[in-house]
């Protein structure tokens, strides 16, 4: 699928097509987003519980240089092998090199969004290297061809009848069943031979401990678990900011990430990784990848306090009606929308617009992450920098000279009025954005301030 | 300069000024650090709790096996016919046809449904993702209420893999179904041992 070429208006486009499929999707996530509501109401103090861990993730970004070095330390004790990555070249040379020095050509992989953002699986892949996503979700959109369209909910673009069908062709399971429970079950077998066959797994990092040189890795599938502890070499992904500094922390987060994800108490599996197995290597490549530009934006560096639970898709009025793949990039939504534009402003400029700036995502972010005050800023960096698109350029500089000449402003308003009234074709085409989906307004009879010239005028 | 190197050079030139370490004590004692309490959220997550006078209700609980099926049995005192209770020394990929687990868990987490497991008490780390039903057996006494008594608890304690884990394994991937037995367990049950 390329995505590549389209922005966010035009690949929403794409995916509103299906007028039944939008509100599918669109119900979907709201009923996620009302589970993580029950969930939040059933703790007593969850607003002290969010601003405790926003406090605990300040202090990390003002105090990371030094949280990283003691994480290195107490890992490399821990008989863990460090590896740093300045990019994502590096991060996807390192991990080929430690399979080529082991002769391994087949890997298993649970979710990892930085893998994602480094397209590790391609790479791979170009190296003679076969990459096997476990976590249910990422293997039917792996089949499917696609990358994640949420990162909880990796497939949730995607009706059952067509994931049946999926296995099917791939599986070999019976055409036109697409019972969840039977689809789920065949992967469960399906996937247990590649656990057991696999002598290298790749997990993501939830949170690493600067105390103690351990990291933990949540799933409630068990995927993460089932391919470290039966792999020879466990290789996890961290982008740096997933650094905590101790491990009772660790009560304050695993508290809030899986009720703001889903609306569970906890993921099933919550694992502490501290030492490898007798016999086996264990190794953390930790990322920067844009992460030190983005720790040095003042306006944007909270963003790295993300600890991934995607509460901010569930409940975005554009997300829930626009799909992941409009975003174009491995982490979708408002969080994606301000990540991305420190990647790549100029590819990725679009985004910050792909928003109504409702402010649903600062409120339900459980480290309170300021998405829509970051959204609304990344706008101004976008056009200051020359990145806006050629027509909303040209409008907002028609917009700038209409409202600062008044004569012009008003000529314009009743043009409008008029052209609304007695050339309604004009304006209700195709041609006209505000068009789509939506019927324009009846005109009003006068502008309001002919109706004060009119009632107020002359007393003062 | 090495990518450490200039990675950590850039993370110090662009942290930001320090601020202080909030006081998590407030948040401590929010959940009654009850039995009850952990049975019902453990309910409610699709595993099932059993509270117990005696380790001999475990194998009448768990009912009759067919001999054919492989057990491992890690709980001390706890007797099981034709379980094994070595594992430490086997490569972990042949627990692939073990039918049921029963280990012994340190404690419980009311809040959440969890039982916290050390890799000391499991032999293998594989074991209770690996088997296709999974037993747990934890003190009556040893029930806190929130996680962070759960850390406080934890605290300072050594260990090289450890884990919460909160009932069966699970997967909502397909529509937002619910399927109970994605890779790991298929059941999990907690006897709750109460001495009398």
């Amino acid at each position: 699928m390329n995505l590549a070429t389209k922005d966010h208006a035009e690949l929403a486009e794409q995916f509103n097509k299906d007028e039944n499929r939008v509100d599918w999707h669109d119900e979907t996530l709201w009923w996620i987003r009302q589970k993580r509501d029950k969930a939040a109401h059933n703790i007593p103090d969850w607003e002290m519980l969010r601003e405790t861990a926003s406090q605990i993730k300040n202090n990390v970004l003002g105090n990371i240089h030094q949280y990283l070095l003691d994480f290195e330390a107490q890992a490399q004790e821990n008989g863990i092998t460090i590896h740093w990555a300045a990019d994502a070249a590096e991060h996807n040379q390192i991990i080929l090199g430690l399979l080529q020095d082991m002769g391994i050509n087949r890997m298993v992989k649970s979710k990892s969004m930085l893998t994602e953002e480094c397209h590790l699986n391609d790479f791979l892949a170009a190296h003679g290297i076969e990459t096997i996503d476990s976590d249910l979700g990422e293997r039917i959109v792996q089949l499917a061809k696609e990358p994640p369209s949420h990162i909880v909910l990796p497939c949730i673009h995607k009706k059952k009848e067509e994931i049946g069908e999926l296995f099917h062709e791939h599986l070999g399971t019976p055409a036109g069943n697409s019972d969840p429970q039977f689809l789920a079950e065949t992967a469960r077998q399906h996937l247990r031979e590649t656990f057991l066959t696999r002598r290298a797994a790749l997990t993501g990092v939830n949170f690493a401990i600067a105390e103690t040189g351990e990291f933990v890795v949540c799933t409630n599938e068990g995927n993460a678990d089932m391919g470290a502890h039966l792999a020879d070499i466990h290789i996890a992904s961290m982008g740096f900011e997933k650094i905590i500094p101790e491990r009772k922390h660790l009560g304050v987060f695993l508290r809030l990430l899986t009720r703001s994800a889903t609306g569970q108490p906890i993921t099933t599996y919550s694992s502490h990784f501290k030492k490898p197995r007798k016999g086996q290597q264990m190794h953390i490549v930790i990322v920067d990848n844009g992460r030190t530009a983005q720790l040095g934006r003042e306006d944007f560096r909270n963003s790295l306090k993300c600890i991934r639970c995607a509460a901010c898709m569930n409940t975005c009025p554009v997300y829930r009606r626009s799909g992941g793949h409009s975003y174009h990039t491995a982490i979708a939504g408002p969080i994606g929308s301000i990540l991305a534009p420190n990647l790549d402003m100029e590819k990725y400029s679009d985004l910050p617009f792909a928003s109504t700036l409702c402010g649903s995502c600062s409120n339900v972010c459980p480290v309170k992450i300021d998405i829509h005050q970051q959204l609304y800023k990344w706008r101004q960096v976008i056009v200051q920098k020359g990145y806006a698109p050629a027509a909303k350029k040209m409008a907002m500089q028609g917009m700038t000279f209409m409202l600062s000449n008044p004569s012009v402003y008003r000529a314009g308003g009743k043009m409008g009025r008029l052209a609304l009234k007695y050339v309604p074709f004009a304006v209700n085409n195709g041609m006209n954005p505000w068009y789509k989906h939506r019927d324009m307004p009846n005109p009003p009879k006068q502008s309001f301030g002919e109706w004060y010239e009119k009632n107020r005028g002359g007393k003062k | 300069m090495s990518s450490r190197d200039k990675i950590l050079a850039a993370v110090k030139q662009n942290q930001p000024a320090l601020q202080a370490l909030p006081d998590v004590t407030p948040l401590v004692d929010t959940f009654p650090s009850s039995a009850e309490k952990f049975a019902e959220t453990l309910a409610a997550i699709g595993g099932k709790a059993y509270e117990i006078q005696n380790i001999t209700e475990i194998p009448v609980i768990l009912g009759e096996r067919d001999a054919s099926t492989r057990v491992i049995n890690l709980v001390d005192g706890l007797t099981i016919a034709n379980a094994e209770t070595q594992v430490g020394d086997i490569d972990p990929h042949t627990l692939e046809n073990v039918d049921l687990a029963i280990i012994k868990a340190h404690f419980a987490v009311a809040e959440n449904g969890a039982v916290w497991v050390t890799s000391d008490l499991l032999q293998q780390r594989a074991l209770p993702f690996i088997t296709q039903h999974l037993a747990v057996v934890i003190n009556y006494d040893d029930v806190v209420g929130t996680m962070h008594q759960a850390y406080n608890r934890i605290a300072d304690l050594d260990y090289d893999w450890a884990a919460f884990i909160a009932g069966p394994s699970k997967t909502a991937d397909i529509e937002q179904s619910l399927v109970i037995g994605a890779h790991g367990a298929r059941s999990m049950s907690v006897f709750i041992l109460k001495q009398v």
